[in-house]
């Protein structure tokens, strides 16, 4: 049971790790992140009907899922340029810009993929299930958690090691300044819209063997998305992965404890965080 | 270096002239006899699609005294058009009372009721924080309507029955009830309210508003109050929604959680940006242009959320201003070649 919320966290972590991403360097709250998860999620439903026609064994499906997340998050390349539009305007142009292209995203699904939802079930069964602490569970839930944990850790060491983390980081700090020392921001801007689109789509495309493609999947996800985002702390990885699991953990309790309350109880902890702690967790103070 | 960047935009409007205020008014104006004169002519389908502009339209003035005037972005306000809406709900089919003055005025209190300490925890937080916080509370009402469903229906959602207007029965069927009596009650109700609301923001209050967005803490140094002040738009702007979602429910019949799901507080911030949000009558211009344009695409086809998107996008990236703020280049372009 517990491990259903590990689960959903894991997977609630890339798509918030995207969010902030984008959030931390561009200064862009996304609320198209949602869609880049429900495209993640038709598209490795596609590849994978396609890697099944090419005769590939039923283990392969986790790199072709991960592999069809990667490609298709490049999507945000052009989603970037849009946005490049509206960096130094006003908070309610970039919200409802993003809100604009959720609505397109949904549509631009239903034409390609229709409006029923889509399962992989099979994927999930390949798999089969693994024994932990003397429970039975599905071993692609355990697989998902550890590649996004490995995710979480590359991201990590990449930001806080590397050069072009380096980079990344000093953009996010102060664009002018990094500008200064000749740092091509709107590269740094595209790459790093491009990444956190890509946590999104791998995210979207992790979690359809367990759960089905929806088109509400997208406006779904978003406001869980936010919750995470609250909670954790506005701009920040670390509050990526405590808002994740707590999220994560409140629902798998909340369905056993009172289903009704299952939903509600996330929003009462995001109300309770923001009147508490506005800034979240690990979030700097608020302005 | 890098490339030039983008070209610094207005993002709200300034606060316009005071030419552009009245003008503002006219335009309200214009619309109100517009539509009054509008059943010698129009089909009955029309004059259907009219009824929800004005439950929005009174909405939006009242989301626009707090977005456009105080510069708070609530992106939960859909939440008071299902307060007014199960309001009517309840009153109707579980009460068993049916005159809509009574509705009017328990969607008012229930409003009141909610919008004072939702909106004493959201207004001490501005910008981003605000929408977010509004957005938790909309969708925390959601999933009670939604998953309560001894006590809301849950997703079936509750009968609306037809009201009695001032006491009487209108003759005849729904459609004759909506586009006759219930046409020009709430017609009625639009013209009181937004020139209420028109005094409201000529009022020293509205005016306090508008300092309080152009920069808060030098309205404070002034003397403003200013968590007072916002706190008080929050509440008239609930107001305002409430009365806009008891118009909507009735010419529905049905109070539904879809109603306040977050993206319908979407469509309510994409109207007021058609419009022009800092302008009074945009957002009345714009509940019309957004009612009007998303009956002719649906009707056209089914991929209508690619189109209102593209419509949206294309707004924000050009037009930012909005149909009013292109209303007004238009017009001063107009008057500098005459």
């Amino acid at each position: 049971m517990m491990l259903g919320g590990v689960f959903h966290a894991a997977v609630l972590f890339l798509v918030a790790a995207g969010l902030q991403l984008v959030f931390g360097v561009q200064k862009i709250v996304n609320l198209a992140c949602g869609s880049f998860y429900a495209l993640g999620a038709y598209f490795a439903i596609t590849s994978v009907s396609i890697a099944t026609s090419l005769g590939l064994p039923g283990v392969a499906f986790l790199p072709v899922l991960l592999l069809a997340g990667l490609a298709i998050g490049l999507v945000g390349l052009p989603v970037e340029r849009l946005l490049r539009t509206v960096y130094r305007r006003d908070e309610s142009h970039q919200l409802l810009l993003t809100f604009g292209l959720l609505l397109v995203f949904q549509d631009v699904l239903r034409f390609f993929w229709g409006a029923t939802p889509r399962t992989l079930d099979n994927a999930y069964l390949a798999y089969g299930t693994a024994e932990v602490l003397g429970v039975r569970v599905p071993t692609y839930n355990l697989l998902v958690i550890a590649a996004s944990i490995a995710i979480a850790v590359t991201l990590g060491l990449f930001l806080q090691r590397t050069r072009t983390g380096r980079i990344i980081r000093a953009t996010a700090e102060n664009r002018e300044m990094s500008e200064g020392l000749g740092v091509n921001s709107n590269r740094v801007f595209a790459a790093v819209f491009t990444v956190g689109c890509m946590l999104g789509t791998v995210g979207g495309a992790l979690v359809v063997p367990a759960s089905a493609a929806s088109l509400e999947m997208a406006v779904e996800l978003v406001v869980e998305a936010f919750a995470v985002v609250v909670i954790g702390g506005l701009g920040s990885m670390r509050g990526a992965i405590a808002g994740a699991l707590i999220v994560g953990l409140i629902r798998a309790v909340a369905i056993m404890v009172l289903p009704e309350a299952e939903i509600l109880s996330i929003y009462l902890v995001v109300i309770l965080a923001l009147i508490l702690r506005p800034a979240g967790l690990f979030g700097k103070a608020v302005a | 270096m890098s490339a030039p960047h983008i070209v610094e935009s207005a993002a709200v409007p300034a606060a316009a002239p005071p030419a552009t205020w009245n003008s503002g008014l006219w335009a309200f104006l214009v619309i109100l006899v517009a539509m009054a004169g509008l059943p010698f002519f129009a089909s009955t389908y029309t004059l259907t699609l009219m009824v929800p502009f004005f439950g929005l339209a009174i909405a939006l003035l009242g989301f626009n005294l707090l977005f456009g005037y105080t510069g708070l972005l609530s992106f939960g306000h859909a939440m008071f058009l299902g307060i007014g809406a199960y309001t009517a709900a309840v009153m109707t089919s579980k009460l068993g009372i049916l005159s809509f003055e009574l509705i009017l005025l328990a969607s008012i209190a229930a409003a009141t009721i909610v919008a004072i300490p939702v909106g004493f925890l959201c207004v001490r937080y501005t910008r981003i924080f605000f929408g977010m916080l509004t957005l938790a509370f909309g969708m925390l009402f959601h999933s009670i309507l939604y998953k309560f469903y001894g006590l809301t229906g849950g997703d079936q959602g509750m009968r609306v029955l037809r009201p009695l207007l001032f006491g009487m029965e209108g003759e005849g069927g729904k459609t004759a009830f909506l586009t006759g009596p219930f046409y020009y009650y709430a017609l009625g109700l639009l013209a009181v309210l937004g020139l209420v609301m028109w005094r409201i923001v000529q009022s020293p209050f509205g005016l306090h508003l508008q300092a309080i967005r152009e920069n808060a803490q030098k309205a404070s140094y002034l003397g403003v109050r200013v968590t007072r002040m916002r706190l008080a738009a929050f509440v008239i702007s609930g107001i305002y929604g409430g009365i806009g979602g008891a118009i909507l429910a009735i010419t529905v019949g049905l109070a539904d959680p879809e109603i306040v799901y977050w993206t319908q507080s979407g469509n309510l911030v994409f109207m007021a940006v058609l419009g022009g949000s800092g302008a009074f009558a945009g957002p009345v211009v714009g509940s019309l242009a957004f009612v009007m344009l998303q009956d002719a695409v649906m009707s056209q086809t089914q991929y209508w959320r690619f189109v209102m998107g593209s419509v949206l996008i294309i707004l924000v990236i050009f037009f930012p201003g909005g149909l009013s703020g292109i209303a007004s280049t238009v017009l001063s372009r107009f008057k500098r070649g005459s």
